[in-house]
C-alpha cells in the first residue's frame, strides 16, 4: 500500500453531449416547455450521455513513469483531470498520494499584463509551491528558461515560445512526488524541447512519479518503461511502453479505409530486424520492411513506393521499386506479392513515420496508401538532432 | 495519505495571497489613476449623499451639519467596498476559467480574494476618511472602537454573497447583469445616502437589510460616538454569519461541477 503513489479503481465519469442552459434566460423557459412536453413527448427530453471514462482501473508505483496514449478524444485529458482532482467521477475511487502537482497547459494562469517575474511568483503557488520555495528557485527557474533579459516585461510581449518556456520552466521546478504533464512538450523550440525532455527525465529519475500525455511517441518511449493505452474511455491495455505503441500504431492502421473499387492494396507492412520485429531502433542500425501487397482486380506496372516521415510529417526520405530498378509488376485478381527492403537507419534521435504507397508509375494513378504503416522510434548515442545522423566527430586543433 | 488539513489551510494561505495580491496589482496596473481609483467611487456616492441631505435639510429646515456629512463619507465608502466586491466577485470564477478548468485548488480563493482585494481599496480610502475626518475637527472616542467588530461583519457577509453568486454566475451566465441590476437599485434600500432612523416608524424594515445596521453603526460609533444598536447589531451579525456559512457550504457542493460546467 505505501509504494502505490496512484489508484483508479473503476473509475466511471458520465458527460452530457449537446445543450446545456446556461443563463437563466434560457433555463426558465427551458423548464416551463420541460414541464409542458412532459406528458406529450418525452422521448425528445432524454439527453444525451456518453461515457468519458469507462471502468478505468490501474494502480502506478512510487517512482514509476507511465505514459498515457490515445487518439484526440480518447479520454486522455479527462482522465488527467480526474487524477489532479479538478473533476470528479461519477462513480468509482481515486486515491492519491503524495503531492500531486499537473501541468495541464503551459503558461495557465499567467497574466497578460503582469512581467515574467511576477508571473513566475504567481504561477508556481498556483501550481502548488511555497513563496519561499519560489523565492529559493527564482534565478534557477529564470535561468531554464533562457529569458533573463525580458523578466521584467509583461508576459503579453512575450512570443508564443517564449511564454511556453517560461511556463514549463516553472513547472519544471515544481519538485513534486507526482508529476502529471499533458502535452507540454510541443511547445517551444526543438532546442526547448529537448532540454524539457532532458528535464522530465531528471525528475523522473530523482525518484518522481511521472504521469506523462503526449503524442511525441519517442519521448514517451524514451521516459516512460510503462503505458496505458485509451480509447474511447475504456483502457486497453497496460504494460510496457513499446508494447503499448505498438498497439496503437495498429489502431492506427486499422482505421485506414478499405475502398471497395481499389485494385490493388497494402496488405501489411512489417519492419524489424534479423531478429524479428522492432520498432526502436539505434541510429545507424540496419532495418527490413516487408510490404505484402494484395491484387484485387488485374494491374498493371506497379510499383511501390517507401517513404519517410518526421514526427513534423515533413518527408525526410523516398524510394520506389522501379526506380530501385525492379522489374515492372503485373498481377492478376487474388494474387499477391512481397516486398522485402533493406535501409540503412542513418536517422538522427527521434520519431519517424514510414510509409507505403502503391501506384502504376507510367500513368501516376495511386492505388492504395499507408501513412503511417509503422512509427519507428530512433536513438542515438550522441546527442545529434534534426532528421540524419552525420555522425559528427569534434577535436581540438589549438589556438 | 492525503495531504493534512494543516498544510492544505498553509497552501490556501499562501494561494490567497497571491491571487490577491494580483488582483490589487492588475488593478492598478491597469488603471492610469492608480489610487485615485480606490477614492472615486465613494467621493461620487458621497457628492450623492451631501446633495440627498442638502434637499433634506431644506426640506425640515434644520442646518446641515458637519456630522451629517461625515456619516455620509463613512456609509459611501463602506457601501462602496460592498458593491465592488460583490461586482468583483462575482465574476471571478468565470473571468479565471482556464485556471478552473486547467488546475487543481481550492476554487474558494477566487470570490475571497475579489473581497480582499476590494478590502485592500477599502482601506486606501479609509485613510483618505480618516484624513477628512480629521480635518473637519473629528475627535474619536471609544466607541469606535465599535468599527472593527461592524468591518468584520460586512467582510463576512460581502465573502459570502461573492462565494454564492461567483458559483450561480459560473452556471448561469445572465447571473451578472441581475446583480448589475441589485445593486444599482440597493442603494435606495440601504442608508447610505439617508440615516435610517429619517425613515421613523418604516425603519425597521430598512434595517432588515443585513447591510443596513453595519452602515448605521458605523455612523453611531465613527461619526457620533454611540454605541451602535446592538439588537440591530446582533441581527446583522447573525445573518453575515449565515451568509458566509451558507455561500461557503453551497460553493463546495457545487465545486466538483466547476471544471465540466463552466
Amino acid at each position: 500500500m505505501t509504494d502505490v503513489a496512484l489508484r483508479m479503481d473503476r473509475v466511471f465519469k458520465k458527460f452530457t453531449k449537446g445543450e446545456r442552459h446556461d443563463s437563466l434566460r434560457d433555463l426558465i423557459p427551458a423548464l416551463a416547455k420541460h414541464v409542458l412536453r412532459r406528458v406529450a413527448r418525452p422521448a425528445e427530453l432524454k439527453k444525451e450521455e456518453f461515457w468519458a471514462l469507462q471502468d478505468i482501473s490501474f494502480e502506478i508505483k512510487k517512482g514509476e513513469a507511465v505514459g498515457i496514449i490515445g487518439h484526440n478524444g480518447a479520454g486522455k485529458s479527462t482522465m488527467l483531470k480526474h487524477l489532479c482532482g479538478i473533476m470528479r467521477p461519477t462513480s468509482g475511487t481515486i486515491a492519491v498520494s503524495g503531492r500531486l502537482s499537473a501541468l495541464i497547459e503551459v503558461g495557465a494562469g499567467f497574466h497578460q499584463d503582469l512581467t515574467g517575474r511576477e508571473n513566475i511568483a504567481l504561477n508556481g503557488v498556483i501550481l502548488g509551491m511555497t513563496r519561499a520555495e519560489i523565492a529559493r528557485k527564482f534565478d534557477e527557474i529564470v535561468e531554464f528558461s533562457g529569458l533573463a533579459e525580458f523578466i521584467d516585461t509583461p508576459v503579453k510581449r512575450y512570443s508564443s515560445g517564449m511564454y511556453a518556456r517560461l511556463g514549463f520552466s516553472v513547472a519544471a521546478h515544481l519538485e513534486p512526488d507526482i508529476l502529471v504533464i499533458d502535452e507540454v512538450l510541443s511547445v517551444g523550440d526543438f532546442v526547448f524541447q529537448a532540454k524539457g525532455v532532458q528535464k522530465m527525465r531528471q525528475i523522473a529519475a530523482s525518484g518522481a512519479t511521472v504521469i506523462f500525455i503526449s503524442h511525441n511517441l519517442r519521448a514517451m518511449a524514451d521516459l516512460c518503461n510503462r503505458a496505458l493505452l485509451l480509447r474511447k474511455g475504456q483502457l486497453i491495455e497496460d504494460g510496457p511502453t513499446s508494447h503499448v505503441i505498438h498497439t496503437y500504431m495498429e489502431q492506427i492502421k486499422s482505421k485506414r479505409i478499405h475502398d471497395e473499387d481499389k485494385k490493388v492494396v497494402i496488405d501489411s507492412v512489417w519492419v524489424g530486424d534479423a531478429n524479428g520485429p522492432r520498432v526502436d531502433f539505434t541510429s545507424g542500425d540496419k532495418a527490413r520492411v516487408i510490404i505484402k501487397l494484395q491484387a484485387l482486380k488485374r494491374v498493371e506496372k506497379v510499383a511501390c513506393v517507401l517513404y519517410v516521415l518526421d514526427d513534423k510529417y515533413y518527408e525526410v526520405f523516398n524510394t520506389a521499386t522501379e526506380r530501385l530498378g525492379e522489374p515492372a509488376l503485373t498481377l492478376e485478381s487474388g494474387e499477391s506479392y512481397t516486398y522485402e527492403f533493406e535501409l540503412d537507419l542513418h536517422l538522427a534521435a527521434g520519431s519517424f513515420h514510414l510509409c507505403a504507397m502503391l501506384f502504376r508509375y507510367d500513368i501516376s494513378e495511386q492505388y492504395d496508401a499507408i501513412q503511417p504503416a509503422v512509427t519507428l522510434l530512433v536513438s542515438s548515442p550522441t546527442d545529434v538532432r534534426g532528421a540524419v545522423n552525420l555522425y559528427p566527430r569534434v577535436r581540438h586543433t589549438g589556438a | 495519505m492525503f495531504p493534512s488539513p494543516l498544510s492544505k489551510l498553509w497552501r490556501f494561505r499562501e494561494l490567497l495571497y497571491m491571487i490577491t495580491w494580483r488582483d490589487i496589482r492588475i488593478r492598478y496596473k491597469q488603471s492610469a489613476m492608480g489610487f485615485l481609483w480606490a477614492i472615486l467611487m465613494p467621493s461620487l456616492i458621497v457628492g450623492a449623499g451631501v446633495l440627498v441631505r442638502l434637499g433634506a435639510a431644506k426640506y425640515t429646515g434644520a442646518a446641515l451639519s458637519v456630522d451629517d456629512i461625515a456619516s455620509v463619507i463613512v456609509r459611501a465608502v463602506a457601501w462602496s467596498f460592498f458593491i465592488a466586491s460583490i461586482r468583483f466577485g462575482t465574476h471571478s470564477l468565470i473571468g479565471n476559467s482556464s485556471l478552473v478548468t486547467k488546475i487543481a485548488f481550492p476554487k474558494e480563493v477566487f470570490p475571497i480574494a475579489a473581497t480582499l482585494s476590494s478590502l485592500f481599496d477599502f482601506a486606501i480610502a479609509s485613510i483618505a476618511v480618516l484624513l477628512v475626518l480629521v480635518c473637519i475637527g473629528w475627535t474619536p472616542t471609544f466607541a469606535a472602537l465599535w468599527a472593527v467588530p461592524l468591518i468584520l461583519m460586512l467582510v463576512m457577509f460581502t465573502a459570502g454573497l461573492a462565494l454564492l453568486l461567483s458559483a450561480a454566475n459560473l452556471f448561469f451566465r445572465d447571473v451578472k447583469y441581475i446583480v448589475e441590476i441589485l445593486l444599482t437599485y440597493a442603494i435606495f434600500f440601504t442608508p447610505v445616502l439617508y440615516d435610517a432612523a429619517m425613515l421613523g416608524k418604516w425603519r425597521p424594515l430598512i434595517m432588515l437589510n443585513p447591510v443596513a445596521p453595519i452602515l448605521e453603526g458605523l455612523a453611531d460609533s465613527l461619526v457620533h460616538g454611540r454605541t451602535p444598536d446592538l439588537q440591530w447589531t446582533a441581527y446583522s451579525f447573525g445573518m453575515s454569519g449565515a451568509a458566509l456559512s451558507v455561500g461557503y457550504w453551497l460553493f463546495k457542493q457545487l465545486e466538483p461541477k466547476f471544471a465540466e460546467s463552466i
